[in-house]
């Protein structure tokens, strides 16, 4: 089954000794089920679905992410009501689309885990942010701006939040230098 | 006379109404902020209308450096996030890598896993009751939990030769074996460690004072600890029984028999409670962590990811080749993206890690329960009183080293 799920912890599921969560064993409730029926009833909100590692990661294009967020939230089977994590990622300066943001979801009574990603065009570095769906995505938004310099547009307080205000780039992208000679002053 | 001097507008004398609220910088330099936290108060009297924390006074760029260090040495830096729970850390990084590579850890290895961590818990429930009592007015608790404390940080520095840095795990496995006669120290502190415990709650829990200033302080609902993202003792604490240990076991904890403990009063002593009980559980999964300890290797049988033995270096031509390939060029890590979560003492403490291949990873983020917990400060300390604001953060027990990282 190939999944990053786990619910209830199976005692008996002991052929599985890999690092990581066991996995479930009730069907109904997997998540790659749960996207494959989303795709079915939304055709444009999910391109592509991958399973690796035991995780389930749904590519979703931008404009649709709160939608589908928030479809997740509320779905039955999937109660995904915990946004476990959030983050950015550089796939590369000369890659096309560029950035990548990273939604963990998780259920608080479900126990299982869905990874939700973006593209992002280095030229139309804009997703709709989720802080209306979970707030904790206030701050993982602003962080994911800070490093990336990805815009979330609708987001009620974007600034930085590790770097200073006045910082110049974004320091995780892959063009950004690890060391640099001019030193950081104040304007 | 007056027009003789030319005040500048600024300094100007002005009556303001007795109401008019005022904005004051509470850190980075208060002690009672654990660190280098920047709250941004808008006071009305003692009342707080609006708290604004301003982090990122520790950002050291450890995400970035990890994108320049090959997988293994990657582990050094973990240590340094949440510098009161290192080997929780060490475990969620390895771990992640160690999916990545779909690598088999042996039982031996994992059961010391486990022990190290409980225990390494417990080192950091201690801190936190030493600190938040000392940050509410009782000393005395601080020099009892650091006692102990001191006897943990002995036994992981028998272990790891590091106490506040261990990197004990290695990808694959562990750095070495426990040293001969671990066991019976890790028995010598488990047999005084519950008496502490009772110690410290005579010189708390029954403390009117403590529960005054604990007592209906920093509330947050069981939906807004979700909606928040809070997790670890926090959540638990607005009575959500959830814990990655139960929810998505790893390292074999659902081999293990321990009680998540919950509280439903969502406030600062809700949290005390349960992570004084938590640390009874802890207590609880060292004894049987111990009792399962059984002879056998602590490394992965995967010669080109972990480093061999000394004498099999010194014998066999191929594992000198290994030892030698890994430590100058790494070991090529297969494409592929992975979250692995662990219940650290603070909460659920997930990382991110990219592979494109090749020895360094493309990206790893850490979810650091502290930052995630930080962020719910805002809305657990409206309508707070000023000094509520110190045992509200003491509540959270946060570490500045994991969230600006």
């Amino acid at each position: 089954m190939g999944l990053m799920i786990t619910g209830e912890h199976n005692e008996t599921d002991n052929e599985t000794v890999l690092p990581g969560p066991t996995v479930n064993s009730d069907p109904k409730t997997t998540p790659s089920q749960l996207v494959t029926a989303l795709q079915h009833e939304h055709g444009d909100w999910i391109t592509e679905v991958v399973e690796a590692h035991r995780e389930v990661t749904a590519i979703v294009p931008a404009q649709f992410i709160a939608e589908a967020c928030a479809a997740l939230k509320s779905h039955a089977d999937g109660k995904f009501d915990f946004l476990a994590d959030l983050c950015g990622a550089d796939r590369g300066v000369e890659e096309e689309p560029r950035f990548e943001v990273n939604y963990h979801l998780f259920s608080t009574t479900k126990h299982h885990r869905l990874r939700l990603k973006v593209l992002l065009d280095e030229g139309n570095a804009h997703v709709p942010t989720v802080t209306g769906v979970w707030r904790t995505a206030n701050w993982h938004e602003r962080e994911t701006f800070d490093l990336f310099g990805i815009i979330f547009d609708g987001h009620p307080d974007l600034r930085r939040i590790l770097l200073p205000d006045d910082w110049q780039g974004h320091a995780l992208r892959k063009d950004f230098p690890l060391r640099g000679y001019e030193p950081y002053s104040l304007k | 006379m007056a027009s003789a001097v030319n005040i500048p507008p600024q300094f100007e004398i002005v009556d303001r109404p007795l109401d008019t609220q005022m904005t004051i910088s509470m850190g980075p330099q208060h002690p009672s902020t654990h660190g280098v936290l920047r709250l941004e108060l808008v006071l009305d009297g003692e009342m707080v209308v609006k708290a604004t924390p301003d982090i990122g006074y520790l950002h050291t760029g450890m995400e970035k450096l990890f994108e320049y260090k090959k997988y293994q040495q990657g582990i050094v830096i973990t240590d340094r996030m949440d510098y009161l729970n290192p080997l929780g850390n060490n475990l969620a990084y390895v771990m992640a890598v160690e999916k990545l590579l779909e690598l088999e850890i042996p039982e031996r290895a994992q059961t010391i896993r486990v022990l190290m961590c409980e225990l390494q818990r417990i080192a950091s429930h201690l801190v936190w009751l030493a600190t938040h009592a000392l940050d509410i007015g009782a000393m005395t608790v601080f020099f009892y939990c650091f006692r102990e404390r001191e006897k943990i940080l002995n036994l992981i520095e028998a272990a790891s030769g590091g106490r506040l840095t261990p990197s004990y795990f290695r990808i694959g496995g562990l750095m070495m074996d426990l040293p001969s006669g671990f066991e019976r120290r890790v028995q010598q502190f488990q047999d005084g460690f519950l008496k502490s415990v009772e110690q410290f709650h005579t010189l708390l829990t029954g403390n009117r004072i403590f529960q005054k200033r604990t007592q209906e302080v920093g509330v947050i609902s069981a939906e807004d600890a979700i909606d928040w993202g809070l997790s670890g003792p926090c959540l638990r604490g607005s009575g959500i029984d959830l814990d990655v240990r139960r929810a998505n076991p790893y390292s074999g904890y659902e081999q293990y028999d321990f009680d998540v403990p919950t509280e439903t009063d969502c406030d600062v002593w809700a949290r005390y409670l349960v992570r004084m009980r938590e640390m009874k559980e802890s207590h609880k999964i060292v004894a049987q962590a111990l009792g399962k300890l059984k002879p056998g290797p602590v490394k992965a049988d995967a010669p080109k990811v972990v480093l061999p033995d000394r004498e099999a270096m010194k014998t066999h031509m191929d594992a000198l080749i290994h030892h030698f390939l890994i430590v100058a060029e790494g070991f090529d890590v297969p494409p592929g993206e992975v979250y692995h979560p662990i219940e650290a003492s603070k909460g659920e403490l997930g990382v991110y890690v990219k592979s494109d291949g090749g020895p360094k990873p493309s990206r790893v983020h850490f979810r650091g329960p502290s930052f995630v917990n930080l962020s719910a400060l805002p809305h657990m300390s409206e309508g707070a009183m000023v000094a509520d604001i110190v045992a509200i953060i003491g509540s959270l027990d946060i570490v500045l080293g994991e969230i600006d990282r």
